[in-house]
């Protein structure tokens, strides 16, 4: 049998009934078409997780507080990042001994209630230093970020994200040169940050810079920092640094045992990977859940062909009669599956990308078809042909010519 | 040549055997037309069968040209028939969402002929049993009966078979249209020397060929040279 008469027999065969063989294609299209939008919702997540993880800075070492396990501590933890274990001290140490750092930029972080011109609201205020603009990869939109100067002098000064001075003096102002007030303390306003989009779990626009001196003296009232970033040269230092600033800050503590240290030193590749684990095992469930469709679409299939193999079973007995063999006969019936199969596909994987498009319009969630993901739908779907085609296909060249023919 | 040696078909149905063939041997040469005739339920499509490699006997020896079908597989036995023989049966079964030119190619389709030739074999073939240019592109199931047989007989020849074997092709046609077709084989077996074995119940249908065999509860009861033949006028 020549190919060109395999898509003859199929094409006759599932055009002779059009609406069986479109029901049976609307199965898989379900299923396809869940499949390609579930799986680019999942790598959407991915794809803006990441890149509010690369949002925040390079080549990333980041230390926090932690709580301190073991004697005295109690079974009840205030929670990692909230302990106060880490000063000002340890940020110059870091900064005078790790020489592979480029730039270290610690910060002190709290909520405060602002006001500004009988206008206000609650927001997160951070007290930092000038290479915290670089380390964390914060851009100025107007006037300037915190200089050394500031810092040094503890000036009262600080720099606006954008979401916090379109709540304090409306979207689209120039709020350089105003005064705000944080914790009854007046600030004067030097600049204003570039929106870095507010996706994420915090939202990085609704924010204050202010010198970290300042906020010490002025808003704390004590020297302890909540975060020290560190950039490291490139990504193959960052392990190095890692272990380094935890040498160094147990040193510090006086903790012999790493398993006791009262902070954490998080690696921007760790989070990476652990976010990205997180989101493919988010993926793969959004996918397998969508992937049940399909089965469902398979069944369908290898339902219609069975109904499809008796129905025409003096047919397959005439075709056995004339000459065709058994490799024949189940070549038209797979063929006839995978047809369908295909169809389906196609048309599910056009429609799942139509559908996730329309998420990412209507609802705003990233989205991203890849290539991969409409290739695995495709071999997918051509798979669930000849699995769930392989049966009918079987049984129908496993016919007896004789019952075939005289089959009523 | 076809040659029966204690021929024996058994059905099982549960528990009881029945036995549809019960020793049968004969001999068909080369250029001979056949008749098997017998009452309902005598065996005659049983018969047909093993002669046709569509099944194989109980037990007996069944040989085609020589060769034991028994002996072979299922695809080998799909091979002879494809080569060697032409069918036609008393339903036609003809497929009916196809132009009478697929039906008529259908074999050649499996005996991987290009398009191009296996149209140019089927149309010679339609041709040749003057069968209406009109109606080729026509699909099976808007033919009337004679015409449908004739379609299923351009079938049974366009591998241009040694052996037609017939069952009961008159069996669903009005005796005029019946007629046609006897015609039909008569020719195919005087002008191209074919061997026809034909398959009925009727001794009028039966006189048309040369020679009968008579079966009844699946025993020969009588095999010989049929002295009254009917020969139709060939002259169309
Ligand atoms: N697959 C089968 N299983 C059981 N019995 C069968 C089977 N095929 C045929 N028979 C029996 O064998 C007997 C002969 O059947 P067969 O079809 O050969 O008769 P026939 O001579 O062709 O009759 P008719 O003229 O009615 O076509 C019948 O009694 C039938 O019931
Ligand atoms: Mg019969």
């Amino acid at each position: 049998m020549i190919l060109s008469d395999l898509f003859h027999e199929t094409y006759a065969a599932l055009s002779a009934n059009k609406v069986r063989s479109g029901l049976t294609i609307l199965g898989i299209v379900i299923g396809i078409g869940s499949v390609v939008a579930m799986i680019s919702i999942g790598q959407g997540a991915a794809g803006s997780i990441q890149a509010s993880i690369q949002s925040i800075g390079s080549n990333l070492v980041m230390v926090q507080p932690g709580f301190q396990r073991g004697a005295g501590a109690g079974p009840v933890s205030a929670g990692r990042g909230s302990a106060t274990t880490l000063k000002q001290e340890d940020a110059d140490a870091i900064q005078k001994e790790i020489t592979q750092a480029l730039a270290v930029a610690p910060e002190i972080s709290r909520r405060y209630q602002i006001t500004a011109k009988g206008k206000n609201t609650n927001t997160q205020v951070i007290g930092t230093v000038a290479s915290y603009s670089q380390v964390r990869n914060v851009q100025v939109d107007l006037g300037s970020f915190i200089s050394e100067q500031n810092v040094r002098a503890l000036s009262k000064v600080a720099v606006l994200g954008p979401t916090t001075r379109d709540d304090l003096f409306g979207e689209g102002t120039n709020p350089v040169g105003e005064t705000i007030r944080v914790n009854r303390v007046d600030f004067k306003v030097i600049g204003l940050t570039q929106s870095k989009g507010g996706t994420g779990f915090t939202n990085q626009d609704d924010i204050i810079f202010v010198p970290i001196s300042t906020a010490q003296r002025f808003l704390a009232g004590d020297a302890y920092v909540t975060t020290i970033s560190v950039q490291a040269k490139d990504a193959g230092s960052l392990a190095t640094i890692q272990q380094e600033i935890t040498d160094l800050l147990l040193q510090r503590h006086n903790i012999a045992d790493a398993q006791l240290a009262d902070f954490q030193v998080l690696n921007q590749q760790d989070i990476v990977q652990t976010a990205s684990a997180v989101t493919n095992t988010m993926t793969m469930l959004l996918a397998s859940i969508a992937g049940i469709s399909l089965i469902v679409g398979g069944i369908g299939i290898m339902n219609m062909m069975l109904t499809t193999v008796t129905e025409r079973t003096r047919e397959i007995g005439l075709r056995k009669a004339i000459g065709a063999k058994r490799k024949d006969i189940s070549l038209q019936f797979l063929a006839e599956a995978v047809t369908l199969t295909f169809i389906g596909g196609l048309i599910g994987i056009i429609l799942g990308w139509a559908s996730s498009l329309a998420v990412t319009a209507f609802t705003g969630i990233a989205t991203k078809v890849s290539l991969p993901a409409i290739a695995l739908a495709f071999g997918v779907s051509a798979a669930i042909g000849i699995v769930f085609g392989y049966y009918p296909a079987r049984r129908a060249a496993a016919l007896n010519p004789i019952e075939a023919l005289r089959y009523e | 040549m076809i040659e029966c040696k204690n021929i024996v078909k058994t059905y099982r149905s549960g528990e009881i055997d029945t036995q549809v063939l019960k020793n049968i041997s004969f001999k068909i040469n080369d250029n001979e037309f056949v008749a098997i005739m017998g009452p309902s339920g005598s065996g005659k499509s049983t018969l047909m069968h093993i002669i046709g490699c569509l099944d194989t006997p109980t037990s007996g020896e069944y040989l085609l040209d020589g060769q034991d079908a028994s002996k072979l597989s299922a695809d080998e036995l799909a091979d002879v028939r494809r080569q060697k023989i032409g069918f036609v049966f008393q339903a036609f079964n003809l497929l009916p969402r196809a132009t009478v030119l697929r039906n008529v190619s259908l074999p050649l389709v499996y005996a991987a002929v290009a398009k191009e030739e296996r149209e140019e074999r089927a149309k010679e073939t339609l041709r040749a049993s003057a069968f209406p240019e009109g109606f080729w592109h026509h699909y099976s199931n808007q033919l009337s009966g004679g015409m449908m047989q004739r379609v299923a007989i351009a079938r049974a020849l366009v591998n241009n078979p040694a052996l037609i074997l017939a069952d009961e092709p008159t069996g669903n046609l009005d005796t005029k249209t019946g007629a046609v077709v006897l015609a039909t084989f008569q020719l195919l077996h005087q002008e191209q020397g074919r061997t026809i074995v034909l398959i009925t119940h009727e001794p009028y249908v039966a006189e048309h060929a040369e020679r009968i065999i008579h079966i009844r509860d699946g025993e020969i009861v009588s095999d010989g040279v049929n002295r009254n033949r009917r020969l139709i006028n060939n002259d169309h």
